[in-house]
């Protein structure tokens, strides 16, 4: 019983908007808690990017005729959400609005990760038979360049510094990897996906990616990674509890009134 | 008398002359002491409140009710983050001298003995608080800030005039948070009405107590004696019951001191005094959300202690 994905483009970008948008939530729940001022600067410009590359997306869509951008970002329910396992997990222990124990180190692993295999993709994207894609792509890589300036280089930074620095990214970069598994997948709709040449194929990207981080692996001496099978695949729906959790969060205003104008 | 203290009264002498010049004093300059103290004190709460300030509104940030509400919420709490950062630096120029760095400072505040600014200890219940946050609280820090423009001290009018021009877009974007609600449903106008009952005595303390009668200390006069502010914490008051009394009553709210009345005789608004125990209170940190606040900060100042080394480490 394979389901038809008659319009393959909107399957795309809702992974796409969906993984930006949740990655950009779990940013905006760090402001303010970041190691340094400086930082915390930093990490919010990068975190309100993405949350306008998600909105980017959400207007695409809104464009093909699936809703307004506002009630796709809010209003659908976990089951229905296409983002990566990664982009939904906690920060870390506790809540934001009481007092969260974040972990950096975890904070940089999956910004590092979440961000080079978003390059892939955008890289790829910007050669995609959908036009409007295409144009996003070029737009959002400019300012993706920076992101990814940012985060290698705390990535490396941290995992080339003292021991205890070491064995908490390390610690960090495992769980990150245990997560990876549907970052470069596109889910049930992978074959129409790659046949109407919207992105390059799964594989494509995975080798891309692999060769792409090798030299930044190869200075904190670290193999680079591979992931493995998914336990849930975030593309077709399945997801952890954190991401309801997450969504009720983020619309808990905008659910209050969904006629009003905000 | 010896040549120090002969030497130390020509500059003091000095000094005063160049501040009724109009001069600007830079940080290298030479200072009087209790000039650069009342500079410590002013510019490192300044910075603190800045960055302190951040917590109550980022709690409605991922809460933000739209797309476009959310980038602009997070572009402000990012603003007021950068504005920490620039104070934090000139505050580090003027206590470097003493032996100490931004490290003292945060310690300071975990301590008490660094306050940050009585308006960021008070809860922030509804979305409708953040954007009063950002139309009055930015609002009366405009009026503040615009007042410390032509400082004395050069670094520091320097650093206002950008943080200035910043606020300006915050104080739009908070209006237009609250005109949306104000225009909006009978649930949304009791949003911003509620919102104003709550912060309404927060905002009379935002400029600090008329004069030092009314809660034994203000740092006013020093600050005016060396210009590096124009005018007293009551006239700034003034200023903003002139500026923004007509403008909350333009979009339907009521505020909620039946006895305020602009008086034609004085030309002053009259209205009831705030219960200054309360700010006093704030001032022990011991306001509605201040010890809350501390916590969340060092806590987490704790926990990426291992960071602060990591980079300091030099290594390979
Ligand atoms: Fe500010
Ligand atoms: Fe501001």
């Amino acid at each position: 019983m394979t389901q038809k994905y008659e319009n393959p483009v909107v399957e795309l970008l809702f992974q796409l908007a969906d993984d930006d948008y949740l990655f950009s939530y779990r940013g905006s729940e760090w402001l303010g808690l970041a190691p340094h001022i400086e930082e915390d600067v930093a990490f919010s410009s990068i975190t309100q990017d993405t949350m306008g590359h998600a909105t980017v997306y959400y207007r695409l869509l809104e464009g093909l005729g699936l809703g307004v951008a506002d009630t796709l970002a809010h209003m659908r329910p976990a089951t229905e959400r296409k983002n990566s396992i990664l982009v939904e997990r906690p920060n870390g222990e506790g809540v934001y609005m009481e007092t969260p124990r974040y972990d950096w180190a975890y904070a940089v692993a999956r910004s590092y990760i979440y961000t080079t295999a978003k390059k892939i993709k955008i890289d790829s994207l910007k050669s995609s038979s959908d036009q409007s894609l295409a144009e996003a792509a070029v737009k959002i890589s400019m300012e993706l360049y920076y992101h990814l300036l940012h985060w290698k280089t705390w990535f490396v930074q941290l995992f080339n510094s003292t021991e205890d620095a070491r064995n908490r990214m390390t610690k960090a970069l495992e769980k990150v990897i245990a997560d990876c598994g549907d970052l470069f997948s596109y889910g049930d709709a992978a074959t129409e996906i790659t046949n109407a040449s919207l992105i390059e194929s799964e594989q494509v990207l995975l080798n891309r990616w692999t060769e792409y981080v090798k030299p930044v692996f190869e200075t904190i001496k670290v193999a680079v990674p591979t992931f493995g099978k998914p336990e849930r695949n975030g593309r077709n729906g399945e997801h952890t509890k954190e991401l309801q959790d997450a969504i009720n969060t983020m619309s808990e205003v905008y659910r209050t009134d969904l006629t009003a104008a905000w | 008398m010896t040549a120090d203290v002969l030497l130390e009264k020509d500059l003091q002498a000095q000094f005063e002359e160049r501040i009724a010049r109009g001069d600007k004093i830079e940080a290298d300059d030479w200072m009087p002491e209790e000039y650069r103290l009342a500079l410590i004190k002013l510019i490192s709460m300044h910075g603190i409140s800045e960055i302190m300030g951040a917590l109550p509104e980022k709690e409605w940030v991922p809460k933000a009710p739209t797309l476009y509400r959310k980038l602009g919420i997070m572009a402000k709490v990012q603003d007021e983050m950068g504005h920490g950062q620039l104070l934090l630096r000139v505050a580090e120029d003027l206590i470097k001298p003493l032996g100490k760095n931004r490290e003292d400072l945060m310690q300071d505040l975990f301590a008490g003995r660094l306050k940050f600014h009585n308006v960021f200890h008070m809860a922030t219940k509804s979305w409708g608080d953040a954007g009063l946050i950002g139309w009055l609280v930015d609002g009366a820090a405009i009026i503040t800030q615009t007042n410390m423009l032509n400082a004395s001290y050069a670094p520091y009018a320097r650093a206002l005039q950008r943080i200035c021009a910043e606020e300006v877009f915050h104080a739009q974007h908070g209006e237009a948070i609250i005109l949306a609600l104000a225009e909006g449903t009978p649930e949304q106008k009791e949003m911003v009405q509620d919102a104003l009952n709550r912060w309404w005595e927060a905002l009379l303390f935002f400029f600090g107590p008329p004069s030092s009668d009314t809660t034994g200390s203000t740092k006013q006069d020093i600050t005016i004696k060396y210009k590096i502010r124009i005018n007293t914490n009551e006239e700034l008051r003034q200023g903003f019951l002139s500026k923004y009394v007509p403008r909350i009553k333009s979009i339907g709210l009521t505020i909620p001191d039946p006895t305020l009345r602009f008086d034609e005789e004085t030309e002053k608004w009259i209205y009831q005094q705030p219960n200054w125990e309360n700010f006093k209170k704030i001032q022990r940190n011991e306001g509605p959300k201040s010890q809350e606040r501390l916590k969340l900060r060092r806590t987490s100042y704790d926990d990426n202690a291992w960071v602060r080394e990591a980079l300091s480490a030099r290594i390979g």
